[in-house]
């Protein structure tokens, strides 16, 4: 599937791979599973690698081995189920995992400025995708009254700006 | 009250202008109404059995009279002439049509009003004591920080898909008109021993299938750290709450599972770590920002005296009836607060025409100041009438027909919208009220019963909030005929508590009898002065329910 | 002997319908397609034709009987659909025969 990243479509450089596949050389995304399982392997790998965690699993779970990774997956099982978010703003927040953040599964435009500000910066999206569409987005809501991962300057903050420059 | 400045202008115009184009879409065929939904949900908009209808937030409560005129313009434009202020102090359209939404949403940008998250699985409009800002015993206004609740739960990108809707209500009163401890989050104004406001923190109330009365996880949270402690039971819940099952999804399910100390445990781990990342203080200057708007109006420097009153409430009985049962006391010497009544005997609970909400934001305009309530027992306040003023404010809403003096008393009846309106409903709540209202019009025997709180909703979610009414009446649906559960005993304020189901539902024909019947009882029960609750707590459900199924 | 007619509500304003012969969609009962017997599969997927041309949202099958006076549901909620609110004879479908506002004829 493609992705939108850095404001452009680009196609997947990863291979995501299950769990009983034998691993391949080159960028692979493995399940938290498989990296509990077979860390010792993994990390001797060489060659990038990535983890996709579903929306039950915890950035608590892999928050010693971030360095590991230079991409971690957040599932969206359904675009209703919001625990991705948290995740997200976890990572980056309070792990500092500057790496990719990639939002996966039911993954829709009406919710990409929330990912964005928690801290997303690939999105997988369906084929045939627009990138207008995306990138519109992203800008339809100018304002933000909450500090999030993207450390946007809030309404609140740029009040005070202008009320100390007056 | 709050005007918003570039960015709350802003961010409105562009709400409307994104929803515009979701709509758009979805006539397009663009999107299936599957993807559709929970978009026009998160904008208020719910199809319903004739129609759509829209729910538009009036923020904790807070309306001025030209909001409330357009509010009228609105409702004769884009729907049937009326709207229906519901018991989340918001008002609702029951017929406007999809692609007209947008310009009416837009209308309402021009005067500062939304209809952001009046509904989905998201932080809801905050609610607030009624009275905030002239209440005679409140410690602070809660209004300030009601407003900046709006502003940072409004498309808060962490938590707009939680597992279950939040809701969050706050009081800035020892009494309360806010029932915080039936809501997600409660708030309630205090002071710490150095004299500093703050607040307790009520977490995992509410109504519904599983009614439940909150539980202090903080006793006193100073007032920098308000956002940064709502960030963190939000990512509590958002993080662990259930999400397989709607029924347990609320947070106070969590804090039921978890256990209260737990949940706190929880809750001030996460706040520790925010704090340490992302700490939300709220700068002085934004709270002096905010407060500057809640500033008391022109206040007239008047006396204790009212001649005009005195006159009138001893030569107008009418008059002085109705002053009895609609008149608050105002915190500023020589005003009064005003509750308007939109429960007339037999009309339907919370409905208001263009024309009677037009009458209200001109007696708003003459003698409160330009601003109105709306309270979440469905009734408008003219917060701030001078003592001398209040005879000529009757009369006008007698002219209006909105002079009916049973606030608070037995027909002031809260009545969800029920099968009339609703797609969930088990069973209609307006003809009940209506038949109640009618059963118990005399106004003498409505003073004799004294206080007495009917809460009607019309399948479980409560919306009606029958688990805190004296009694509440539940509808539910036996094998395709209307059925009415009824418990009594509940409570919304600081004394909240949750009614006793009385046994077997009655059918709708036998509803207002029951009712009959337990006013019945607790008349020949009541000692000196009782109100109905306390005869309630001190004689139990028994002698109730004796009568009750005495028949049978 | 049960009879089940398809019921929807229209996608632009939210009135209530229901599928009449054709495909076509109509705001009365007494003008709808009825099923004998629960055979409502040929109705449904006909109404599949209104969600794809995006005339409807969400069509279901409904009970019917019949009433003195015509056509009824048997379910209280879909005879308030039918009708409107019982509390505002004035709104809804009924508004026609209380002869105060237009025809409970909804033509799509
Ligand atoms: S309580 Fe039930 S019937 Fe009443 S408005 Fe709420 S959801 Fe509808």
């Amino acid at each position: 599937m493609p992705l939108v990243k850095d404001d452009a479509l680009v196609a997947d450089t990863w291979t995501r791979l299950d769990d009983d596949a034998a691993m391949i050389d080159g960028p692979v995304v493995i399940s938290l599973e498989r990296w509990l399982n077979e860390r010792d392997v993994l990390s001797s790998r060489n060659g990038p690698l990535g983890i996709v965690l579903t929306s039950h699993e915890t950035p608590e779970q892999i928050s010693d081995d971030l360095g590991r990774f230079s991409l971690i997956c957040l599932e969206f099982p359904r675009f209703t189920d919001g625990r991705a978010y948290s995740h997200a703003r976890k990572l980056r927040e309070r792990f500092g995992y500057t790496g990719e953040l990639r939002a996966v599964g039911n993954v829709l435009r009406d919710q990409f400025l929330f990912m964005q500000r928690c801290g997303f910066d690939a999105f997988e999206v369906a084929d045939g995708t627009a990138l207008e569409d995306w990138l519109r987005a992203t800008t339809e809501i100018s304002v933000a009254y909450q500090s999030a991962a993207d450390r946007r300057a809030t309404a609140m903050a740029q009040r005070q700006d202008s009320c100390t420059a007056s | 009250m709050y005007r918003y400045d570039e960015f709350d202008h802003t961010l409105v115009a562009e709400r409307v202008t994104q929803f515009r184009d979701q709509v758009r879409r979805r006539v397009a065929g663009e999107l299936t109404e599957d993807e559709f939904k929970p978009l026009r949900l998160m904008n208020g908009l719910y199809l319903q059995l004739h129609a759509y209808m829209l729910r538009v937030a009036v923020p904790y409560g807070v309306l001025s009279a030209h909001q409330m005129r357009r509010l009228a313009h609105v409702a004769r434009v884009y729907d049937k002439g009326y709207g229906h202020f519901t018991t989340r102090q918001n008002i609702q359209y029951n017929w406007p049509k999809l692609e007209e939404v947008p310009d009416l949403l837009e209308e309402l940008a021009e005067v500062e009003m939304h209809a952001i998250q009046t509904s989905g699985n998201c932080i809801r409009n905050v609610t607030a004591d009624q009275f905030a800002g002239v209440a005679a015993d409140e410690i602070d206004d809660p209004r300030v920080y009601a407003e900046i609740i709006r502003q940072w739960s409004t498309l808060h990108p962490e938590f707009s898909f939680l597992p279950r809707k939040f809701k969050i209500a706050i009081t800035g009163a020892p009494n309360d008109r806010a029932a915080v401890k039936v809501h997600d989050i409660g708030l309630r104004m205090i002071r710490n021993e150095a004299d500093e406001p703050g607040f307790e923190v009520i977490v995992g109330g509410g109504q519904g299938r599983t009614p439940m009365i909150g539980h202090v996880v903080r006793g006193f949270l100073p007032v920098p750290d308000l956002l940064t402690y709502l960030d963190s039971v939000l990512r509590v819940y958002n993080q662990l709450g259930r999400r397989d099952n709607l029924y347990k999804a609320r947070i106070k399910i969590l804090v039921h599972e978890t256990g209260v100390d737990e949940f706190t445990r929880l809750v001030e781990e996460e706040f520790a770590a925010m704090t340490r990342e992302t700490p939300q203080v709220l700068p002085g200057g934004e709270l002096a920002r905010i407060r500057a708007y809640f500033q008391p109006p022109a206040y007239r420097d008047l006396g204790k005296a009212a001649p005009t009153l005195d006159l009138a409430l001893a030569t107008d009985s009418a008059f002085a009836q109705w002053h009895a049962a609609s008149v608050s006391a105002h915190k500023q010497t020589g005003y009064a607060i005003v509750t308007i009544s939109l429960k007339p005997i037999g009309g339907i609970p919370g409905d208001a025409s263009a024309a009677e909400m037009e009458a209200v934001a001109d007696l708003a305009e003459t003698f409160s100041f330009s601003e109105i309530r709306v309270t979440h027992e469905q009734n408008l306040v003219l917060p701030d009438v001078a003592k001398e003023d209040l005879y000529a404010v009757w009369q006008g809403l007698k002219e209006a027909g909105l002079a009916t003096p049973n606030v608070g008393l037995v027909t002031d009846i809260i009545a969800c919208p029920g099968l009339d309106y609703c797609n969930l409903a088990n069973a209609r709540s307006i003809p009940i009220a209506q038949e109640i209202s009618e059963r118990f019009a005399d106004l003498d025997r409505q003073h004799d019963i004294g206080e007495l709180k009917v809460k009607i909703s019309g399948c479980i979610n409560a919306c009606g909030h029958h688990h805190v009414g004296h009694i509440g009446i539940l509808g539910v649906d036996k094998k395709g005929v209307e059925h009415y559960q009824i418990t009594l005993g509940g409570d919304a304020t600081e004394t909240a508590a949750l009614g006793d189901i009385v046994g077997p539902a009655f059918s709708g024909d036998k509803v207002t009898d029951a009712v009959d019947t337990v006013v019945a009882v607790y008349l020949d029960q009541r000692q000196d002065g009782e109100r109905f609750l306390e005869t309630y707590r001190r004689v139990g459900l028994a002698p109730f329910k004796e009568k009750l199924y005495a028949a049978r | 002997m049960t009879a089940s007619v398809v019921t929807a509500n229209r996608l632009g304003d939210g009135a209530v319908v229901y599928l009449a012969p054709e495909g076509r969609w109509t705001g009365c009962l007494d003008a709808a397609l009825v099923a004998q017997d629960d055979a409502t599969e040929p109705l449904m997927a006909m109404a599949e034709r209104g969600l794809v041309d995006r005339l409807v949202v969400t069509p279901y099958v409904i009970a019917v009987e019949d009433g003195p006076d015509g056509r009824l549901a048997s379910h209280i909620k879909e005879r308030i659909r039918a009708t409107g609110p019982t509390v505002r004879l004035d709104l809804g479908k009924q508004a026609a025969q209380t002869g105060v506002t237009e025809s409970c004829h909804v033509p799509l």
